[in-house]
């Protein structure tokens, strides 16, 4: 059994958020990335079928700033490889792009089972579960709180609106989009992960060409802008009836 | 060769032997149980002190791991100081316990959070460390930053996590800088350079954070000059005075009780008000049990006009925690969940009792407080104002850092 992680890092939000002078994306002088909170969950659901019924976990992440501490938090985790991705991400690397590179490394890693995060804060151009199956072609399965493996097929929980969850049988391989690992994401002490930075050495693997195209085209990024405040109407149920018709006839709807 | 491995228990004696400083007197324990009757969580744990020495020795230290009561301790040294064959009981034993439990995965949801905020923010509140120095925003004269100064101070102030950032504490932080600022004290702060001290982390078995936090404040403090450091955050102390020496980063180090004494002609030149209040004084585990400095803060009190110091049942060496040392800032609602009580609020009853019930002044919540409860660690404020939230008789009391009572009597408090 063959499960594949895909990682990748957001904007941390702990730190203000700012735009750089282009308009059209964020201002990486202060930025900090820190591992998409669902794609931590991936790994935690990955390690935990690794321990329920044997499997390789292999964890892949595009080679940014602060990609290394990850996969080294992985490995000391008990994730089996770790790849990183290397390539020219300077400009940044949009989903497309990513999901494109990521499929591309599949055939030879043959993963049963991919899982990622179902979505991250910054996925502008889509979620890279989808992308990922897409290109593969590959069912997908998103919101995932629960997998378990059996006989060649997995059972999935997902969750639904409303508090439903539904139970599916899917054949592997598959992609699913992890909402939340059945356990919580387990701790690692420091002073493993400064023994997985001695002794674990992540693989390399160099990325052609990045091929962002189908994404959606930034025109302008902005803060929230406050509009007009909101007017409180006041009086009795007469009054306020009489401004609301006033207010009706000004917008031109009776 | 037969390649024999020692069973956990023997494995877990001999690392205590060989890595903590007297940890051999662990051999000594005569089971009198001292430690556990003085542990103030001592009634709720499955394996209290005595008793970890005691499954130690049956062979069964599995057993103690894996229950999961061993996170009740505080850290506070009641332990400690109780027993009788001097056994290092918190440094060598619960802490050991704790970092075993640690790397096994056992470990409370709410604790793992704030370790994983320590080891990216480098402070267990997941404040952004960028921010660090920003309670100093504003005040005039300015706040010395070292990296931007450029230039030697006599001392470097090591504000600490709690006193940097926490809403409740930076008031009192404020008014410290303002007290050195009136006395003409040339002094500095790392700010964003400076990381959290890293003593609880530690303390709650989290060795490893400890010593990368160790490393990095270490390399700070060697970019500058400063003949010694202040602190006032009695953790820091502990760390600085008695950990980070045996890292390789040996400076000397005062609390600030301490260290305003040695102004004390000076301080009584510029009091101008009375703080007409009657004071019980809350020994900080760090600086009590654990460092032995017990008078400064007393004497400090003692030179402000008008305060009446009066003395809880539980004082000095023998002392209650306040509940948040050794990882217990982080592990409120845990301990809440197996003891259905808080520390901080069994002190509060004793304050009270110290201090007398409300005055119908005092209940007036314009008045100046009549009974004040004086701290010297940045763990306390925030658990002591809820603690006096919930006890009968706690109305109106309020909770004060030295520094604030000291700035109320210059005339220079915020």
């Amino acid at each position: 059994m063959n499960i594949v992680v895909l990682v990748k890092l957001v904007p941390d939000l702990v730190e203000e958020l700012e735009i750089d002078s282009s308009g059209t994306s964020l201002d990486t002088t202060f930025l900090r990335q820190i591992i998409n909170e669902p794609d931590e969950h991936a790994l935690e659901q990955a390690l935990l079928l690794k321990e329920a019924s044997g499997a390789t976990v292999t964890v892949i992440g595009a080679g940014v700033d602060g990609m290394d501490d990850v996969l080294f938090t992985a490995a000391a985790k008990g994730a089996d490889r770790e790849i990183k991705l290397t390539g020219s991400f300077e400009a940044g690397i949009n989903n497309h792009a990513m999901a494109r590179a990521f499929a591309a490394m599949m055939g030879e890693l043959a993963p049963d089972m991919i899982l990622t995060g179902v979505q991250a804060h910054n996925d502008i151009d889509g979620a890279l579960g989808p992308l990922v199956a897409q290109f593969l072609d590959l069912p997908y399965i998103g919101y995932v709180s629960g997998v378990s493996i059996a006989a060649g097929e997995c059972t999935v929980r997902k969750e639904y609106a409303g508090g439903l969850i539904g139970e599916m049988q899917a054949p592997l391989p598959i992609v699913l989009g992890i909402q939340a690992a059945e356990k919580p994401p387990r701790y690692v002490a420091v002073s493993k992960v400064r023994q997985a930075m001695k002794t674990v050495s992540l693989e390399e693997q160099s990325t052609p060409e990045l091929d962002p195209s189908g994404a959606a085209v930034i025109e302008r990024m902005f803060q929230p802008e406050g509009g007009e405040h909101a007017e409180m109407i006041e009086g009795d149920v007469d009054q306020i009836a009489d401004r609301f018709v006033e207010l009706l006839r000004d917008a031109g709807v009776l | 060769m037969e390649v024999r491995t020692l069973d956990p228990s023997t494995e877990f004696m001999n690392q205590i032997m060989e890595t903590i400083p007297d940890g051999e007197r662990i051999k000594m324990c005569l089971q009198c149980g001292a430690c556990s009757g003085a542990c103030p969580f001592g009634f709720i744990m499955k394996y209290p002190p005595h008793g970890m020495i005691a499954a130690m020795r049956a062979g069964l230290i599995e057993d103690v791991l894996a229950a999961d009561t061993a996170w009740m301790c505080v850290s506070c040294y009641a332990c400690t100081q109780a027993c009788p064959a001097k056994i290092p009981v918190t440094a060598g034993l619960t802490t050991h316990v704790k970092e075993e439990m640690l790397l096994a995965g056992n470990v409370p949801t709410e604790l793992q959070d704030a370790l994983e905020k320590a080891q990216r923010y480098f402070n267990p509140l997941g404040e952004s460390p960028r921010k660090r120095a920003e309670w100093a925003e504003g005040m005039d004269p300015e706040v010395t930053i070292m990296a931007k100064a450029k230039r030697p101070v006599d001392f470097l102030w090591f504000v600490g996590d709690y006193a940097s950032y926490h809403p409740s504490v930076r008031k009192a932080t404020r008014n410290f800088a303002r007290i050195l600022q009136a006395l003409g004290v040339d002094f500095g702060i790392l700010g964003p350079e400076e990381l959290s001290d890293g003593d609880s982390v530690r303390l709650a078995g989290e060795i490893g954070l400890f010593e990368m936090l160790a490393e990095k404040n270490g390399a700070a403090f060697a970019k500058y000059e400063f003949n010694e450091i202040i602190t006032t955050d009695p953790h820091a102390y502990n760390a600085l005075k008695n950990e980070y020496p045996r890292l390789g980063f040996s400076y000397p180090v005062r609390h600030y009780t301490e260290f305003l004494l040695d102004y004390k002609d000076q301080l009584q030149t510029l009091f101008k008000n009375e703080v007409q209040s009657s004071v019980t004084f809350h020994d900080p585990c760090y600086l009590g049990r654990a460092n032995g400095i017990y008078e400064a803060p007393r004497e400090l009190l003692g030179l402000i006009p008008g305060i009446e110091l009066t003395e809880m049942s539980h004082t000095h060496e023998n002392s209650l925690c306040c509940g948040g040392g050794g990882g217990g800032m982080w592990l409120d609602g845990f301990r809440w969940e197996k003891a259905k009580s808080h520390i901080s609020e069994w002190r509060m009853r004793e304050a009270v009792h110290a201090l007398g019930k409300p005055s119908s002044e005092e209940l007036d919540t314009t008045a100046q407080p009549t009974r004040i409860l004086a701290v010297a660690c940045p763990y306390e404020p925030s658990r002591f104002i809820d603690a006096a939230k919930t006890v009968p008789g706690a109305e109106g009391l309020q909770v004060k850092e030295i520094a604030e009572l000291l700035a109320e009597a210059i005339g220079i408090e915020e």
